[in-house]
């Protein structure tokens, strides 16, 4: 028998189905140019550290001990580093016996899930159990995991934000589930809009569909709104009546750039509003070391906290936790710091204070130097970014910009990005990546390029977006 | 609108994926459980047992039970994980001279010495060239960076080939028998039917391309279209290395057969015996020469076994050959979803491809300790094989590689009739039976699969040399015990 190679015909469909533009065409196409020696700007991913953000000194401190224990005996331990990072990493060290090598618990290590809870506990005031938090290599294994136990076949259907962050969308396809969209409101700052959600659902439903779960992601991506006490309210009133499993991707949840509406927790809300519904509503969230101002994405360290959910389901899912053996050991050390950070009173306290303050600072700054910036550009409209870490410009092109776009087989924005990326060596996502209105689009940048570079870039941006709109400008508006 | 009475709530076991609800019980669960709750007795009250301590034998963690990590694959990841360390003096006292370059090479690879930074998703390109070049040493052929994908450890890419796979039920993987939970639970996952082949254990576990082709066929035959075959090599649970000509064999058939060869490496530096020597498929394949365009290999290996055991960090690598370019996006596109494995786990990965060589000022030092691990294994290994062949009604064939023994038994009808009464399978009540008597925790042959009627289990090598004895010698107390019990 001669041989046939595998053809891309006889892989999975649901495999074929998945898109995930975040490291998709454009990302590829910026790796070529940067290859051919242009500078390229990555704004593609929220990946702080690849941007210039330092690590917050601490974490690594106790780290590189928890790598290294050998350390801890040296003499001269003591002259670079600091008391309580050795104090910390022994801590840790005592948790994990055989050290960073050695396979934890397949939930995570339990000190450290016991951190996570009493973290949850400060943060809501409400006590949180250990037993119902599951480490994870990075909070998308824990949201993929979640998905995979949800989703039975092609008729279940899970409520997704529209704009969201891909990974949602790819792993419904992945596993064979339906999207079922909402829409938020641009012209409302990306806000909530309760009425075509219950559309959504009843057009889902009237198409035989079954929803299973509603995903949140607050603040928001790519939007980056934050939620308001009175939404959460409403999400989770619509989600006991509709007997919704709620999806809480509260991941950049240490980003808010607003005093408005500064974050609170689905599960605090939850349990304010008291009653059954406090009781009966199911609630998974998500966290990482990732984002905020910790940036550690290369960690892989993350976590999922169950909430109402029965005894035998948990352990359902702890079989599927169970198949990966157990999540990164030093990605669950600096869980555990995160959770539970430097004291006032602690040696290292007024350092890492100072080094978390100047970034969220920053970050604020920067949000609005870019929110500004692109404010300022022909045919853009930018809302403010009230948390996370991006920018989701609109941009208005013109009708001889799609159509050119369209007969070079481009979607209309990402031509507009890949001319961008081209001119200016900015590598943004097109907003089809995210999901958009029909005829509507954006891009996604990030808001982490040093603010010191911020300036040029935005003027680099302008220059190209200006001249970009006189070239392609309606010809019935001359 | 009324809410929907709890009893329906949307997650209860009744409305999850029926795949979920159908992987097995992990671990032998019953008896980690059981383990677990015995060792938090133990510690409230230690008279509780006629024993001190669970000793673990179930699982593979070695650090768990002593082993020590490398300390120069240890000094790197540190000084990587906390750069700053590299601007003091004082730091050149406390590291070796030879760590400190390779930290500062390292920095030098991974774009702005960001170690905190998601990488490329198929792993930070200068690590992957120098596993290239470790795999090209290896093997003494080419190995290109843009075919290796890093990993966190070895079960994700496992699921990720799965999931490209395989369409639906009647897709089929080839897997062995004994084999771990790893791809039966993967194979469970994906809804694919596993058409299972025995390893042959009279043939010290050799894969028979005679029993292969037989069940490929019995496969076929009911409408499964057979996709892939998994081959573990050194064997898990089972220990064999495979010898040239039957992996040669291997390859044959998978391109006959047009079958995409899975080959899990992962214990390739656990080779206990001078009579057999570790060849990676690739090798074998390249040396039969069978280029990209003749067969489709995808490889695995992990940095949680070998002489470093590091299994807690999580790195691990798959490399990709012998498939077009429209298939390598998808590989790509589903390995992107999760961003990319951890940094730490990367750097680890190409340490253990690229360790100290002779003249580095830690050579010395690393190769005592890789000998003193890997001849410990051995002799730990030697000492259970030896042991299990001088007890009553057991076999035992010899550890020539991976981290286990994995025993027969020949359990008498009183015994199975004992297991069969409490509701359970005759090697899980043995293996019970044995940790409430001795505190040992074993996994039995049913959680690996095993030729019906037959009945094993499955033991580590990691034994720290102290208790290597007392190991034996409450084993056998109780297997003389038991089998005194149960004689027919």
């Amino acid at each position: 028998m001669g041989r046939k190679g595998l053809d891309y015909e006889d892989l999975n469909e649901n495999v074929k189905k998945v898109q995930y533009a975040v490291r998709g065409e454009l990302y590829l196409r910026a790796s070529e140019l940067q290859k051919e020696g242009k500078r390229i700007i990555f704004t593609n991913v929220g990946n702080p550290h690849a941007l210039g953000q330092k690590p917050l000194t601490f974490p690594r401190q106790v780290v590189a001990l928890c790598q290294a224990p050998f350390l801890l005996d040296d003499p001269n331990v003591g002259l670079i580093f600091p008391a309580d990072a050795i104090a910390r990493a022994k801590h840790y060290l005592a948790m994990a016996p055989g050290g960073l090598g050695a396979y934890s618990d397949s939930r995570g290590i339990p000190g450290v899930r016991k951190e996570v809870a009493e973290f949850i506990q400060r943060r809501d005031g409400y006590p949180s159990d250990p037993e119902l938090i599951y480490l994870t290599d990075g909070a998308s294994k824990g949201v993929m995991q979640m998905l995979n136990a949800i989703i039975r076949n092609g008729r279940d259907g899970i409520l997704v934000p529209v704009p969201q962050y891909p990974l949602y969308s790819a792993a419904i396809s992945l596993f064979g589930g339906s999207l079922v969209p909402y829409y938020l409101d641009e012209e409302a700052n990306w806000g909530l809009d309760l009425v075509n959600t219950r559309q959504s659902v009843a057009a889902a439903r009237s198409n035989g569909i079954t929803i299973r779960a509603m995903v949140i992601i607050n603040p928001g991506n790519p939007t980056g709104q934050c939620l308001s006490e009175a939404n959460l309210k409403e999400i989770l009133n619509f989600c006991y009546q509709e007997n919704l499993v709620l999806l809480a991707d509260e991941v950049y949840q240490q980003n808010v750039y607003q005093d408005e509406r500064p974050f609170i927790s689905s599960r605090k809300v939850l349990f304010d509003m008291g009653g059954p519904i406090s009781r009966e509503v199911q609630l998974v969230s998500f966290h990482t070391v990732s984002k905020g101002y910790w940036g550690e994405c290369g960690q892989r360290g993350g976590y999922f906290e169950m909430t109402n959910i029965p005894p035998k389901t948990v352990d359902e899912i702890y079989k599927v936790a169970s198949i990966a053996l157990s999540p990164n050991v030093p990605g669950q050390i600096f869980m555990g710091l995160m959770m539970s950070p430097p004291k006032p009173g602690d040696i290292s306290y007024p350092k890492f204070a100072t080094e978390s303050k100047s970034i969220l600072d920053s970050l604020r700054r920067r949000a609005q130097i870019m929110t500004d910036g692109f404010n300022s550009c022909r045919n853009v409209v930018c809302n403010f970014t009230e948390g996370a870490m991006y920018s989701f410009p609109q941009i208005r092109l013109p009708q001889r910009a799609m159509d050119t776009a369209r007969s070079a087989g481009k979607e209309p924005d990402v031509f507009y990005c890949l001319k961008l990326l081209e001119a200016t060596g900015i590598s943004t996502v097109p907003g089809s990546g995210f999901g958009q209105k029909e005829g509507v689009f954006h891009l996604r940048t990030t808001i982490l390029p040093a603010e010191e570079d911020m300036p040029a870039i935005m003027s680099s941006f302008k220059k190209f977006n200006d001249s970009f709109m006189e070239q392609y400008q309606d010809y019935s508006k001359l | 609108m009324s809410p929907a009475p709890a009893s329906a709530r949307a997650l209860t076991v009744d409305s999850l994926n029926p795949k979920v609800l159908a992987l097995a019980d992990h671990f032998g669960g019953a008896i980690a459980r059981r383990a677990q709750r015995m060792q938090e007795m133990l510690e409230k009250d230690p008279g509780s047992y006629p024993f001190n301590e669970i000793i673990y034998c179930n699982l593979s963690n070695p650090h768990s039970l002593g082993q020590q990590p490398n300390k120069f694959f240890h000094e790197v990841l540190a000084l990587c994980d906390y750069p700053h360390l590299l601007h003091w003096s004082v730091t050149n006292s406390i590291f070796s001279s030879d760590a400190i370059a390779r930290a500062r090479e390292i920095l030098d690879l991974i774009p702005g010495r960001a170690t905190g930074g998601y990488s490329h998703c198929q792993g930070t390109e200068g690590l992957r060239n120098t596993i290239a070049v470790g795999i090209a040493s290896r093997d003494g052929f080419p190995c290109y960076a843009e075919d290796i994908f890093l990993t966190d450890g070895a079960a994700p890419p496992v699921h990720m080939v799965m999931q490209l796979l395989i369409r639906g039920e009647k897709d089929g993987i080839l897997c062995p028998v004994p084999s771990q939970f790893l791809y039966t639970s993967s194979m469970v996952l994906c809804g694919a039917t596993l058409v299972p082949y025995y390893l042959d254990e009279s043939g010290g576990w050799s894969v028979s391309i005679s029993d292969l082709k037989k069940h490929l066929d019995a496969g076929r035959s009911e409408g499964i279209t057979v996709r892939g075959l998994v081959v573990v090599n050194p064997g898990n649970p089972t220990g064999q290395v495979l010898v040239g000509e039957n992996q040669c064999e291997i390859v044959e058939f998978c391109r006959s057969e047009n079958l995409v060869l899975i080959a899990d490496e992962v214990y390739q530096e656990n080779v206990y015996t001078d009579e057999k020597k570790f060849n990676s498929f690739k090798k074998i394949a390249r040396s039969m020469g069978y280029g990209e365009g003749d067969i489709s290999l995808i490889s695995f290996h992990s940095v949680s076994n070998g002489y470093y055991g590091e299994c807690g960090r999580r790195g691990g690598y798959m490399e990709v050959t012998g498939f077009n370019s429209e298939v390598r996006k998808q590989v790509y596109k589903v390995a992107s979803l999760s961003a990319c494995s951890n940094i730490s786990g990367q750097i680890l990965m190409s340490l253990a491809m690229n360790p100290p060589m002779v003249g580095d000022e830690s050579y010395t030092f690393y190769q005592e300790e890789r000998g003193r691990i890997i001849l410990l294994l051995s002799q730990c290994a030697e000492a259970m094989v030896q042991t299990f062949n001088s007890f009553e009604g057991m076999t035992c064939s010899k550890a020539e590689g991976a981290m286990f023994v994995f025993p027969s038994i020949r359990l008498t009808k009183k015994a199975i009739a004992a297991a069969e009464a409490m509701n359970t399978k005759p090697d899980v009540f043995y293996a019970l039976r044995l940790l409430e008597s001795t505190g040992i925790v074993v996994l039995p042959g049913s959680v690996f699969g095993q030729v019906p009627g037959t009945w094993h289990f499955r033991c580590t090598i990691l034994q720290p040399e102290e208790k290597v004895q007392l190991f034996i010698y409450r084993f056998k107390a109780f297997h003389e015990a038991f089998m005194g019990e149960f004689h027919d």
